[in-house]
């Protein structure tokens, strides 16, 4: 558990103290997430290229728990004006737990107005989702989320 | 994709506005993951990837991997700069590109 915390938190020292105490809240009164896989891990050292993440500015709606993991519901909003100067290029969307990591990479661009994005995700298992959000001017968000699962999704 | 893909904007539509653009696509997105009944691998059959476009000029897209659920639905937004036509695409392991055109006349 202290593992996969502090793996995310290694790439985001500025918000380490604020997201310990998260976490050791998140262990008292949510089910116990899948370890974080190796293929995760390499994912999300690629995305992040030694950027300091800021946790915060992503709003994620995402069930806490499911029946079904083979259709998850979730909308990823990152809050932008979406102007040519600032906008949100792209959002990657990442599986700790399923056999691949990668789930979708969305692109933005100004004429999407919005940094709004809706889909439906699988889960093989109850495990944290992780967003990274790039941002014009090298800015880098990420959030991450526990999802109990019920049944996984089948053959993932 | 066997059947075409259901696309929903709001109307009327007004230059300037910021909609979203519902799409739901027909697929099985096979992961490449499981085994049929005598153990072999089924072939990977996803769509990869998916792009809207608005008078040949980008708006958004999406590169999808196994963990999408079958049946994609993708629901994005864009803010209209006037009348136009909007092409989405979706792509997949087969090969099958599947393009839809929409009209987009403001009011």
């Amino acid at each position: 558990m202290l593992d996969r915390r502090t793996f995310l938190l290694s790439a985001s020292a500025a918000a380490a103290t604020v997201a310990l105490v998260e976490s050791a809240t998140a262990q008292n009164t949510q089910p116990l997430a899948a370890e974080y896989s190796a293929e995760f891990k390499s994912e999300l050292a690629k995305v992040l290229q030694q950027a300091t993440p800021l946790e915060s500015g992503i709003v994620l709606d995402l069930p806490e728990s499911v029946d079904n993991g083979e259709y998850v519901p979730i909308t990823i909003d990152v809050a932008s004006p979406m102007t040519p100067d600032d906008h949100v290029k792209s959002v990657y969307l990442l599986s700790t737990a399923n056999p691949r990591a990668q789930v979708a990479t969305f692109h933005f661009t100004p004429l999407s107005g919005k940094a709004r994005v809706t889909s439906r995700m699988r889960l093989a298992q109850t495990q944290d989702v992780v967003v990274v959000a790039m941002l014009s001017g090298d800015r880098v968000l990420l959030t991450q989320r526990l999802v109990d699962v019920g049944v996984g999704g089948c053959g993932i | 994709m066997r059947k075409p893909p259901r696309i929903k904007l709001p109307s009327p539509i007004h230059a300037g506005a910021i909609i979203e653009i519902r799409t739901l696509a027909t697929h099985v997105m096979e992961t490449g993951n499981r085994k049929d009944g005598a153990g072999n691998i089924i072939p990977r059959n996803i769509i990869h990837t998916f792009t809207a476009s608005f008078n040949d000029s980008e708006v958004f897209s999406a590169d999808l991997n196994s963990g999408i659920s079958p049946n994609p639905y993708i629901a994005f937004f864009m803010k209209v700069p006037g009348s136009g036509t909007l092409t989405l695409s979706w792509q997949d392991d087969s090969g099958t590109t599947t393009v839809e055109k929409i009209a987009i006349n403001v009011t």
